[in-house]
């Protein structure tokens, strides 16, 4: 598979920005700035990165605690990612919630809840809605290795494989589920084994080769397209840090730890790029300081944001009457729906970045800029 | 067959039907899943017919798995689909809890989307079903902000209420109670022209100014029975207040009938600890404290899980004879 340079270097911006966001959240964490814990994905950019860039227009993700460099290809704006860890009042959940816990599906980005697994049965239905209305999009849900143990994994599973939804889950294996090992989560070797018990294809990857990603997901994307059902993708990968920033993690033996990030997949990318002479040494400045500058102003806007209300404390328990569009048809943004726009506020959502929101063709756009 | 033809009495159970087939008609966004309710039209048969009249496509057979089904509802309700998720007994939907509590509840108020999906099931005893398919769940839901939770008692209520929770923008949990399904008494003519029952609002089934009873669901008929006995025999004129929509609650009409009865009490067939009654005897301490001229009564089942034996099922539920001596006890204080 030979992509393209101005898809590589976009992979590879990408995963730049994920990586010195959640740095900065956590040095941020570390100041006492953040309020509430944070799950950061050092390791994971790959994953995140590399399965979100084989979507289109229309296509949805159902991503987890760890996939922020899967909401930063979808358009997310770092402004609001920032805005969600202060826990703003004009955070996209006004405040209600914090970290990824945020989506739009109007740019088909699902938001998750905390407990894990669930999102697999939600994402069954998003992908339902497309087949019942016909469409060939395709809908991509993450999960990590703990999750696959839970029930609505498998009930999530098994149905997408009954219904032939247009669904690819990609399972993160990074090794731990908090402090618990794979040895004693599931019993088999690789987690893709799951699939045959389904009926589906099944995978499994280097989850620090962005590229062997992007093509393992793609594979399964073109299938889903063309009606052929689900496929599950297990990436293998490894947690380099703790389950969150207040878990020293040292159950992890020292010597694993360092062997894996040996394996970074940013290092590794790079230096494939450079070797080919795609990432200049020039280009590779540039990019370090559009990342910086993003990361900057996405702080910078969080903090001079205001605090949450708390005498709005008691306010959205429920939605309003009102006409819903079905997402993606013509129309659907029109503001007479009640789901056209964040009806708690009367303000269009503010989870996507402006620059996504006004370009259709944002990723050629922002590939060429780089 | 759930066609609307409006010129013969309707069962509650046909109500049922008539209204997602009505809704289903008027809105492509309305679609039903479930268990057996595609080729098999349901283990009670409410949705016979919906299949050959909407297809697979939208009357969808799922596997025997709630968390699937109800997650799958939310999924397509925040692509702005209206699904119907058909627990096949109430007593299951606690397999698919945390898609309603932590997933469904939640979502309007953290993200701003909402989640318009109906989750309806049989619900309530008194069919010899023992302690898996005879509960009454309402107050689960009722404690949980962002639901909606509704208990038809009629016919024309269970149409109407149907109606409103499909065109709804949250979860509406809609319980339908089992032994009203095909009660003779029960059969009602229905209007042949679309229409709704707003959910909020409790109906006065029954008025009088000597004591209000407030109750929901089937045991509106047990307290119409025993205020019949009431009236008769001890000459007490007991109103019944059919709260029907339990959240939201309609406050106004409880304190509007209360602030004229001047006693209280409260039937619900669910067991008695954290029920509904506790809360609304909670409203009406907080709330009415000056016009009580009794202790704020309640009748409902024991703390513990439904039995099956038919003489343990008969001392478990609330009935008539029950309500009967409360009420006197309560009219005598």
């Amino acid at each position: 598979m030979e992509l393209e340079r101005d898809i590589l270097l976009q992979i590879y911006r990408n995963m730049c920005l994920t990586r010195a966001l959640e740095d900065r959240i956590r040095t941020l964490f570390l100041q006492g700035r953040i309020v509430g814990g944070v799950y950061t994905a050092q390791g994971h950019e790959a994953m995140t990165v590399g399965s979100a860039m084989t979507l289109h227009d229309g296509d949805c993700i159902v991503p987890q605690h760890r996939d922020l460099g899967m909401h930063l290809v979808r358009g997310v704006d770092p402004r609001a990612i920032m805005c969600q860890w202060l826990a703003r009042g004009n955070s996209p959940t006004l405040g209600r919630d914090g970290q990824l816990h945020i989506g739009d599906m109007h740019y088909g980005v699902v938001p998750m809840i905390s407990v894990l697994g669930e999102s697999l049965p939600v994402a069954c239905g998003v992908a339902l809605t497309m087949k019942m209305r016909k469409r060939s999009t395709v809908v991509l849900a993450s999960c990590g290795d703990g999750a696959t143990s839970t029930g609505p994994f498998h009930e999530a599973l098994n149905f997408a494989s009954v219904q032939k939804l247009p669904l690819i889950l990609l399972i993160e294996n990074n090794a731990y589920a908090y402090s618990t090992p794979n040895s004693k989560e599931f019993a088999v070797q690789d987690l893709s084994l799951r699939a045959s018990g389904y009926a589906m294809p099944g995978v499994s990857v280097d989850g620090n080769d962005v590229l062997a990603v992007y093509a393992a997901v793609q594979e399964a994307v073109e299938l889903a397209r063309n009606e052929q059902g689900p496929a599950l993708i297990e990436c293998k990968t490894f947690r380099v840090r703790g389950h969150s920033e207040a878990d020293k993690a040292d159950y992890v033996p020292p010597a694993l730890r360092q062997e894996w990030q040996a394996k970074d997949p940013i290092q590794r990318f790079s230096t494939a790029l450079s070797q080919q002479n795609i990432l200049t040494p020039t280009l590779q400045t540039e990019i370090a300081a559009w990342v910086k500058a993003t990361v900057d102003d996405a702080v910078r806007y969080a903090e001079a944001s205001p605090a949450a209300d708390g005498s709005t404390v008691a306010e959205y328990a429920f939605a309003p009457d009102g006409p819903l569009a079905i997402i993606g048809e013509p129309g659907a943004s029109d503001p007479m729906y009640v789901n056209a726009q964040d009806s708690r506020i009367g303000r269009p959502f503010s989870v996507v970045s402006e620059t996504y929101k006004t370009s259709k063709t944002y990723r050629a756009e922002e590939a060429g800029r780089v | 067959m759930s066609k609307t033809i409006n010129n013969k009495k309707v069962t509650y159970l046909e109500a049922i039907g008539q209204a997602i087939y009505e809704e289903m008609q008027r809105d492509e966004a309305v679609f039903l899943l479930g268990e057996d309710v595609g080729n098999y039209g349901g283990a009670f048969k409410v949705s016979a017919g919906l299949l050959e009249a909407f297809g697979a496509s939208r009357v969808i057979d799922t596997p025997m798995a709630e968390a699937a089904i109800i997650g799958s509802a939310v999924g397509s309700a925040l692509m702005g689909m209206r699904p119907i998720a058909e627990m096949q007994f109430i007593d299951f939907i606690t397999c698919g809890f945390d898609q309603i509590i932590n997933m469904a509840s939640k979502m309007y108020w953290r993200v701003g989307m909402p989640v318009p999906i109906v989750i309806r099931g049989p619900a309530g005893g008194g069919t010899k079903g023992g302690p898996f398919h005879s509960s009454s769940p309402e107050a689960w839901f009722f404690h949980t902000p962002g639901i909606k939770v509704v208990v038809p008692s009629t016919t024309y209520d269970a149409k109407g209420m149907l109606k409103a929770a499909i065109r709804d923008n949250n979860p509406v949990i809609y319980l339908e109670h089992k032994l009203l399904y095909r009660l003779p008494e029960l059969r009602e003519e229905l209007p042949l022209d679309d229409y709704t029952v707003p959910l909020g609002k409790a109906i006065v089934r029954r008025e009088g100014e000597d004591m209000t009873i407030l109750t929901y669901g089937a045991m509106v008929h047990q307290c119409l029975r025993a205020a019949q006995v009431l009236e008769e025999a001890d000459d007490l004129a007991v109103e019944v207040l059919d709260l029907r929509s339990l959240s939201p609650l309609d406050r106004d009409a409880i304190m509007e009938s209360v602030k004229r009865t001047n006693k209280v009490l409260i039937v619900h067939e669910d067991t008695l600890t954290g029920g509904i009654g506790a809360e609304l005897s909670a409203i009406l301490a907080e709330e009415l404290f000056e016009y009580l001229d009794g202790p704020i009564t309640r009748v409902a089942a024991p703390d513990v899980p439904f039995p099956y034996a038919p003489p343990l099922e008969e001392a478990y539920l609330p009935n008539a004879k029950k309500i009967l001596v409360a009420a006197r006890a309560l009219a005598a204080y």
